[in-house]
């Protein structure tokens, strides 16, 4: 077949512009596609690429030999390995052809796209100068901001800077619910943009706008795509997930683009890097409303695990949580693993039947948080998955069996940070109960006194 | 070892059993694997469907088939694995539909234990084919998946013409569609007992479909043996 070269872009080229997929998955003949890939429009690579101890994902960058495996495949008729790791957004094969758009995606320039008439507070707007700087420069930075910092805000001049240059911009986080949550704060702040929202099942995943807001698998769809590329809870990623967020990030920002990174609690790492003046970064210490954070109280428990395991709590525990329902303030209790979840939250329900436990993959999690939301749940026991993003007001919160592993510094420091976010109650308790003080918690307690401090000194909290 | 499903850690040696016969270690954490529901107790004779205590000897589903006089005999005997519980909804849509071929290694030693108990050597295997359309879209057949596990050589003995996904259709619309299977390239089939390999049963249909077109080219009596009934 010979389709005549045009000047305009074909309508496949157009709508794959900015995305990488296998091949099969375009909705076009293909004939249409070979014909597109020998006029030189379109590249295709292998989708898998072979390396001396295995293989590596072209398309998500697992190269751990545990996570391939193969089959008789039908379409090749030979043993294909494939990448057991990005499986949901559709199998890579040995014999996949990943495809892209060769030329650049062309630029659309938003005069005054900002709508928002907030007010930055002065430890955010210093922030915001420096995200702008930042993305007008196209180099790197990272924002360390507190937990109830309003980093979201801090973003909007930089954003509106980029849309006035005709960039894209593409915002990742790993949770479904965030991408959700921020969608309709972007739609107002930038109403005349286009913006696409990318999760697993949205319509809109792999449109290319000039403002994307995405899941970090996703992310994996784009290719050469933003001009500005910046990820929300850095540290939030999972272990197994981070390896492939930073081969997402590189394969879908552009060779010359700006990366802001955004987090609450930046790893022991970077926080050296930045002490050493190594890596670029903006440190905001304070809250939106101008308190300190409240400081975590580590408390010794005993062996809970043991009590647990003879259908009892531990005594300050027990009287930590009837001293909340005394009070009738509403009060967050974590423990480390789901099995704990169920006979707490048992042993619990004797004191005050209201109670509830919920943890990740629980089906009607969303309707508890909603229960707790509304305030009919007084307490909340939860496993640390839901330690971001869920705000309530006025709220305690402890930990039991803080000494475990699943809850480093960062978990401790977000989990902290669930508390005194709203201006009318910016106080409240943090306890950290115990078997045995660790390292993380200790420096999880650092942390945060460092902030107050460091928020004290520059002069970000209220007299 | 690290999981097949959930990817945690976990340790394999759980008896002094395996440990000295040096069988192969379960590739699930024990957690992965208590989530299945093998079928077990009493059957219905036909269908292989578990049974309560007191109920007749063949569920109702199976006395209507019995009743009809096309499709009364087609089939010797149906027998599942295990339960379509939500958890096997789950992985069954994560091998299947999603792709992830190895999963099918979680099946093993259960499906083969069936094949042995319900069926034997003496019986010839045939796992239910795809259309050609339908296994370039997924790559490969998970009927013929289950048949490699077993220990005896299988035959692709039947073909399949494209039609909608069995799935999205009713019991009626799939009783009254057309038979989609044929004959491929086979021996003479006389006198030959064969097992029929496939995911799921769900209501027969499918099986007793493939079941005729073996029957009619002579074959003695069919059976099948199906990972899940649903």
């Amino acid at each position: 077949m010979y389709i005549p070269p045009s000047t305009a872009a074909s309508p496949l080229v157009v709508w794959l512009n900015g995305q990488r997929l296998p091949r099969e998955q375009l909705p076009f003949p293909d004939g249409e596609v070979a014909a597109a890939i020998q006029t030189g429009s379109l590249c295709e690579q292998p989708g898998l690429i072979k390396t001396a101890r295995g293989w590596r994902c072209g398309r998500c960058g697992n190269d751990d030999r545990h996570l391939f495996a193969s089959f008789p495949c039908a379409r090749c008729g030979s043993d294909c390995a494939y990448c057991r790791k990005c499986l949901v957004m559709g199998r890579i094969s040995s014999c996949t052809r990943l495809v892209h758009v060769t030329m650049p995606l062309p630029s659309e320039p938003h005069e005054a796209p900002l709508s928002w008439d907030g007010e930055l507070s002065a430890a955010q707007a210093e922030a915001a100068q420096a995200v702008r700087q930042a993305v007008l420069d196209r180099s790197e930075l990272l924002v360390w901001a507190v937990c109830g910092a309003g980093k979201t805000e801090m973003l909007f001049p930089a954003i509106a800077a980029a849309l006035e240059e005709g960039w894209r911009v593409g915002l990742a986080t790993p949770r479904v619910d965030v991408v959700r949550e921020l969608a309709p704060r972007f739609r107002q702040a930038f109403p005349r943009v286009p913006l696409a929202v990318w999760y697993g099942g949205s319509e809109e995943r792999g449109r290319i706008a000039p403002l994307v807001l995405s899941t970090t698998h996703q992310l994996l769809r784009a290719y050469r795509a933003f001009d500005v590329m910046i990820i929300d809870e850095v540290d939030a990623f999972p272990y197994s997930v981070e390896p492939m967020l930073e081969y997402a990030v590189s394969q879908a920002r552009k060779e010359q683009s700006s990366l802001i990174y955004l987090t609450a609690t930046p790893s022991r790492a970077w926080q050296r890097d930045i002490a050493r003046g190594k890596r670029n970064a903006a440190v905001i210490p304070a809250r939106y409303h101008g308190h300190p954070l409240p400081v975590p109280v580590l408390e010794w428990c005993g062996n809970w695990r043991k009590r647990l395991e003879r259908g009892r709590l531990p005594e300050n525990v027990l009287a930590w949580v009837r001293h909340r329902l005394e009070q009738r303030k509403q009060a967050f209790l974590f423990v480390p693993h789901i099995d704990e979840l169920e006979a707490v939250a048992g042993l619990l329900q004797r004191v005050d039947p209201r109670i509830v436990g919920v943890h990740a993959e629980a089906p009607d999690r969303a309707d508890h948080v909603q229960a707790f939301r509304d305030g009919r749940v007084p307490l909340l026991v939860t496993t640390t998955i839901l330690e971001r993003g869920v705000t309530v007001p006025n709220i305690d919160v402890a930990v039991l069996g803080a000494e475990d592993r699943i809850f480093t510094e960062s978990a401790l420091v977000q989990i902290a940070g669930r508390v005194g976010r709203h201006a009318a109650f910016p106080d409240g308790d943090v306890r950290f109960f115990h078997h045995g003080k660790t390292n993380e918690m200790v420096r999880a307690r650092r942390h945060i006194l460092r902030m107050n401090e460091e928020a004290r000194k520059r002069g970000l909290l209220r007299p | 070892m690290n999981c097949l499903l959930c990817h945690s850690p976990y340790n394999p040696i759980t008896s002094w059993r395996q440990l000295i016969l040096l069988e192969d270690p379960d590739v699930l954490c024990p957690r992965c694997r208590g989530a299945f529901v093998l079928i077990d107790g009493r059957l219905c004779e036909m269908c292989g469907r578990p049974l309560e205590e007191a109920a007749p000897s063949v569920c109702p589903d199976c006395l209507r088939w019995q009743d009809d006089e096309q499709w009364g005999r087609a089939l010797v005997k149906n027998r599942s694995v295990y339960l379509y519980n939500d958890w096997m909804k789950d992985v069954v849509a994560l091998w299947k539909f999603r792709g992830d071929y190895i999963v099918v290694e979680a099946f093993r030693r259960p499906f083969v234990h069936a094949f042995f108990r319900h069926f034997g050597r003496d019986w010839c295997i045939v796992p239910i084919p795809l259309s050609r359309e339908r296994l370039d879209e997924r790559g490969f057949n998970q009927a013929e998946a289950l048949a490699r596990l077993l220990p005896s050589p299988y035959f692709l003995w039947l073909a399949r013409r494209h039609s909608e996904k069995q799935s999205k259709k009713s019991r009626r619309e799939r009783l009254k569609t057309d038979n989609p299977f044929f004959l491929a390239d086979h021996p003479p089939l006389d006198g030959k007992r064969i097992v029929l390999i496939d995911d799921i049963y769900t209501t027969g249909i499918t099986i007793r479909h493939a079941a005729r077109v073996l029957l009619e080219a002579g074959a003695a009596e069919v059976g099948a043996l199906t990972l899940v009934r649903a």
